[in-house]
């Protein structure tokens, strides 16, 4: 199997991360004090529903070249969470509410998603920022906020081992109410980089 | 005091006491039983029988669904938690499952280490360049798509996604949510317990023994609480409350009636003497009873016994009438066996003429009552008519009830003027038949269930809650050996697959998913290069994808692994929660193997049972069958209605047969049943205004109408006179003006007030099948008193 970085070691990476970050969030919490997570969170939560088109490019260290995929994403509040890649290969994942259907092809696999947590919590942290959920992003994890309404950057570092195991820190950068970037960093140096465009005929 | 008994009244009761005491030894080792099964047919079809099994011994027989509710969720999922820790811990239980990943761990190990054995896509094309070339590229796909997540450290030792296939074949039942990390229901008001016990669902004693596991590991949890509390249900509980409730309905439901009948007596005859003697025959008819049941069937039935209780009201008419119709004092008994006798014995042999019809029944709880009747009845006469006359002192004598036969007597005299409005009464009645005659039977099987209807509301709530699938649709495949049913399931399910992608179906079981057959596994196994082949077409396969071979090594190492892997026995499912589903399928009696695969219909498509039989059929398989459970169980209910209705019907032609053989006169035959039938009608009609529905059970009550009856026509049919039975009733109308005595006519009435008295408690019963003959006995003799009394053939005069 796989080597996955040790609990401890992941745990001291990030609390030397968080330390790094408490000082460089300490400028922008001074700066933005008329701005704060419950006032995004207000913000997401107006949209109701969604449809916007992504590319989202992956490293991954087992395979040679990062793979490039492309297609659109559906969101309807509260839980209601499609993506539909187009390229490369036609495939589509749903999520409604704790079921997650993944369909490529003929092939079909239905996940419960109480039976995965870590996928759970990573799903969670995506829905979560849509719906604007600040208690659902909070069982899972620590959020901190930098920049301005009109370009802010939403970080999640999970508070669960099991999932800093997994995940190292997702970074949501959005512009206003919406959403335009969902970068994951995960434990094993493995990241992925999702850019989100409005259609241009809505 | 009493007069030397002479000797053949001394061999009369050494016999008597004989048969006593043997009753007595066959009784001490009798079985007792409460289960509905008994009430289930003996013989049925293969369907039927599996449907049986499945009720008696199935894996749904030994679910208990537990439920926690009150207090708030997370003191309910800790309260969960804690039982749960407790019960795994106990052998009672093959699982305890809560929604805590207890299993998951195993469960992922047995699926990831037998993966080349379990797969259904290992096949040889699968490891050929090609093959693998696809598999990868569509694991990489797999990897950068959003289960990457899931499969990315799996990649390098299953990169034909072997693991993938089997995860997603087990994930297709709906589990209730997790709240706090503990299962709970939908609105989230309680949280939910699913446990199977290690015995099965009949075995009564063992499920009451879980329950009260379950109970006290509740009660002394840490996190036990009063404002938490525990609720329970499943067949096995059902099972456990009914034995309890018919237990104490039988036992308190005798003593009333013994209570009840004694007293009535007493103010009767006025003597102690009297009521201890009178009661001998209704204690040996009882013993009687039971033990012929007892030898007849291996076991009684407390249902049996809580009728055997109605029917002391019955048996005690016998001793009433040697008592009440004997000419005070003296040895009149004598005369009583030369006069009354023949009466009484035609009475009882209508009684068993009618009963002998239960024992045709195919179903042995029908066919208990009819035993115990036929026994106890012949015993009470026997032992009225040979014993009880030689028991009796020298100066034995009751009180003098000749006062009420005569006001009786004089009311009897008037109940002619009642036949306008009595044949009023019997149309109307007829014409609420007609109007109900839809409506008039309950078809439902539940109704013959002692559950109470707030715990069949709480079975379902909780059912749904859990999402527990109703069982409706199943293939069977048996066979000789597991191997072989396992093979048969294998090829079924490849049927059912062709289905599952057509649409019809949503999905199935089946065993050989869990367990393959050995030949699978083989070929299986044979189908896996060596590590120098495998590793030459993988270095060919990745070209073009963007992987290098190096990375699957462990990959090599595995299937090397597995080539010499020791193939899966049953055995090696134990401690996963595939073991549970496997027991729940795979099934062996004796020598005998059956697979269930159970299907799921397609939301909101039901299932085409006869394109799923034609495909089945297609196979060649011929140890294959497809049920639907609830046709089966309607068709089964059904089936046990109808037969009854036609053994009951049987048993009022033999009594008519008998009647007509011992008469030899229709007329009189006529006159003799109509107040029974009139009685039987209004008793039905009065059923269906009151708004209950007959169950199989008031079926049976009506036929003890009958029997019960047919003593008060017949005596009301003789007339006192010497040689009633050659006499041709029209040809002397006004000799028989008279021909009922005082005394007959008190004795009736007691005898009947006793029957009333005995079956009347029933009606108080919650049991519904004791409280369906209760309600229809009860009433229904009175009418046939009433009636009898006026349709007798002396108004003629």
């Amino acid at each position: 199997m796989m080597t996955l970085p040790s609990p401890v070691f992941s745990l001291r990476a990030i609390r030397r991360m968080l330390a790094a970050l408490a000082l460089m969030l300490l400028p922008a919490i001074s700066h933005a004090a008329d701005w704060d997570i419950d006032q995004l969170m207000r913000g997401l939560a107006q949209t109701r529903s969604d449809h916007a088109s992504f590319v989202e490019k992956k490293s991954i260290a087992m395979l040679d070249k990062p793979v490039e995929s492309s297609g659109e994403l559906f969101y309807s509040a509260p839980d209601h969470l499609e993506k539909r890649t187009l390229k490369p290969k036609p495939e589509s994942m749903t999520v409604d509410g704790d079921s997650l259907v993944i369909e490529r092809g003929r092939q079909k696999y239905r996940l419960q998603l109480q039976d995965y947590p870590e996928l759970a919590a990573f799903i969670d942290s995506i829905r979560g920022t849509l719906a604007g959920d600040r208690k659902a992003l909070e069982r899972n994890y620590r959020l901190s906020l930098d920049g301005s309404a009109e370009h802010w950057t939403l970080q999640l570092v999970p508070t669960d081992e099991k999932m800093q195991a997994v995940v190292k820190r997702i970074r949501i950068a959005g512009v206003r109410d919406t959403v335009r970037s969902i970068e994951i960093s995960q434990a094993d140096g493995d990241s992925s980089m999702m850019l989100i465009e409005k259609p241009a005929t809505p | 005091m009493r007069p030397a008994p002479t000797r053949r009244g001394r061999t009369a009761i050494a016999l008597w006491l004989a048969f006593i005491l043997a009753c007595g030894i066959i009784i001490s080792r009798s079985q007792f039983t409460t289960d509905l099964s008994a009430f289930l047919p003996r013989s049925p079809t293969p369907a039927q029988q599996l449907l049986l099994e499945q009720i008696r011994d199935g894996l749904a027989s030994r679910l208990i669904l537990v439920g926690i509710e009150g207090a708030d969720a997370p003191t309910r999922a800790r309260l969960s938690k804690q039982i749960a820790q407790r019960l795994r811990a106990d052998p009672a239980f093959v699982s305890v499952n809560n929604g805590e990943p207890v299993s998951a761990e195993r469960d992922r190990a047995y699926l990831f280490n037998h993966r080349y054995l379990l797969s259904p896509a290992v096949a040889p094309a699968r490891f050929s360049v090609e093959g693998l070339h696809a598999a990868l590229s569509d694991s990489i796909d797999l990897l950068a798509s959003p289960a990457g997540l899931l499969v990315k450290s799996l990649l390098p030792r299953d990169p034909t996604g072997e693991m993938v296939q089997l995860l997603d074949q087990l994930n297709s039942g709906t589990r209730p949510p997790l709240v706090d990390g503990a299962w709970a229901s939908r609105d989230g008001a309680r949280a939910l317990m699913l446990m199977q016990t290690r015995a099965s669902g009949s075995d009564t004693d063992a499920q009451q023994r879980a329950m009260a596991a379950i109970r006290q590991a509740f009660d002394k949890a840490p996190g036990a609480t009063p404002a938490a509390r525990l609720v329970m249900t499943g067949p096995g509980v059902f099972s456990v409350t009914s034995r309890d409730t018919i237990k104490s309905q039988v036992s308190r439901l005798s003593i009333i009636s013994v209570a009840l009948i004694a007293t009535l007596l007493l103010l009767v005859y006025r003597s102690f003497t009297a009521l201890a003697l009178g009661f001998l025959p209704v204690i040996s008819g009882a013993l009687a009873g039971i033990a012929a049941v007892s030898l007849g069937f291996g076991a009684v039935h407390g249902i049996t016994l809580g009728f055997g209780t109605a029917l002391i009201g019955e048996a005690v008419d016998y001793s009433i009438y040697l008592f009440v119709q004997s000419e005070q004092g003296g040895s009149d008994q004598q005369n009583w066996i030369k006069r009354f006798w023949p009466t009484v014995r035609l009475g009882v042999l209508t009684s068993i003429f009618g009963f002998a019809s239960l024992l045709l029944s195919g179903f042995p709880g029908l066919a208990q009552l009819g035993l115990y009747s036929i026994a106890g009845l012949i015993a009470a006469a026997t032992v009225t008519r040979f014993v009880l006359p030689h028991l009796l002192p020298a100066n034995f004598r009751i009180h003098d009830v000749s006062a009420i036969g005569v006001v009786l007597s004089r009311l009897v005299q008037r109940a002619a003027a009642l036949r306008w409005p009595a044949a009023i009464l019997l149309l109307l009645a007829c014409a609420v038949l007609v109007e109900h005659r839809a409506s008039l039977w309950n078809d439902k099987i539940s109704s013959l269930s002692p559950v109470s209807q707030a715990d069949v509301a709480l079975d379902a709530s909780l059912r749904a809650d859990m999402g527990a699938p109703d069982v409706r649709y199943l293939v069977v495949v048996s066979g000789a050996s597991r191997e072989s049913v396992l093979r048969s399931a294998e090829q079924v399910s490849t049927v059912l697959q062709t289905q599952v992608d057509q649409g019809e179906l949503a999905g199935f079981e089946s065993p050989s998913r869990y367990l393959p057959s050995i030949a699978t596994q083989r070929a299986r196994q044979a189908s896996l290069p060596s590590s120098a082949v495998l590793e030459t077409r993988l270095a060919q396969a990745v070209q073009g994808l963007p992987v290098r071979a190096q990375l699957f090594a462990p990959f090599l190492a595995d299937v090397a692994a597995a080539r010499r892997q020791p193939l899966l026995q049953a055995s090696d499912l134990q401690q996963t929660s595939m073991a549970m589903a496997m027991d729940a399928l795979l099934i062996r009696q004796d020598r005998h193997w059956s697979a269930l695969l159970p299907l799921t219909a397609a939301k909101g498509v039901s299932i085409n049972a006869n394109r799923i039989r034609a495909a089945l059929s297609a196979t060649g398989l011929t140890n294959v069958l497809f049920v639907d459970m609830k046709a089966e169980s309607d068709r089964l209910y059904s089936g046990y209605l109808h037969e009854a209705i036609l053994l009951s019907l049987g048993g009022l032609v033999a009594i008519i047969g008998l009647l007509l053989f011992v008469f030899r006169s229709p007329m009189r035959v006529l006159r003799i049943i109509a107040p029974l039938a009139a009685a039987v009608i209004t008793v039905t009609a009065g059923l269906a205004v009151l708004g209950q529905q007959l169950i199989i059970l008031h079926l049976v009550g009506l036929l003890l109408v009958v029997a019960v009856g047919s003593n008060y026509a017949l005596f009301f049919d003789r007339s006192d006179h010497p040689l009633p039975a050659e006499e041709d009733a029209l040809a002397e109308p006004k000799q028989i003006a008279h021909a009922i005595s005082p005394r007959t006519l008190a004795s009736m009435l007691f005898a009947n007030l006793t029957t009333v008295a005995g079956f009347g408690l029933l009606s108080f019963s919650s049991v519904s099948i004791l409280q369906a003959m209760g309600v229809t006995v009860a009433p229904g003799v009175i009418l046939a008193l009433i009636y009898s009394a006026i349709f007798a053939r002396k108004a003629h005069a």
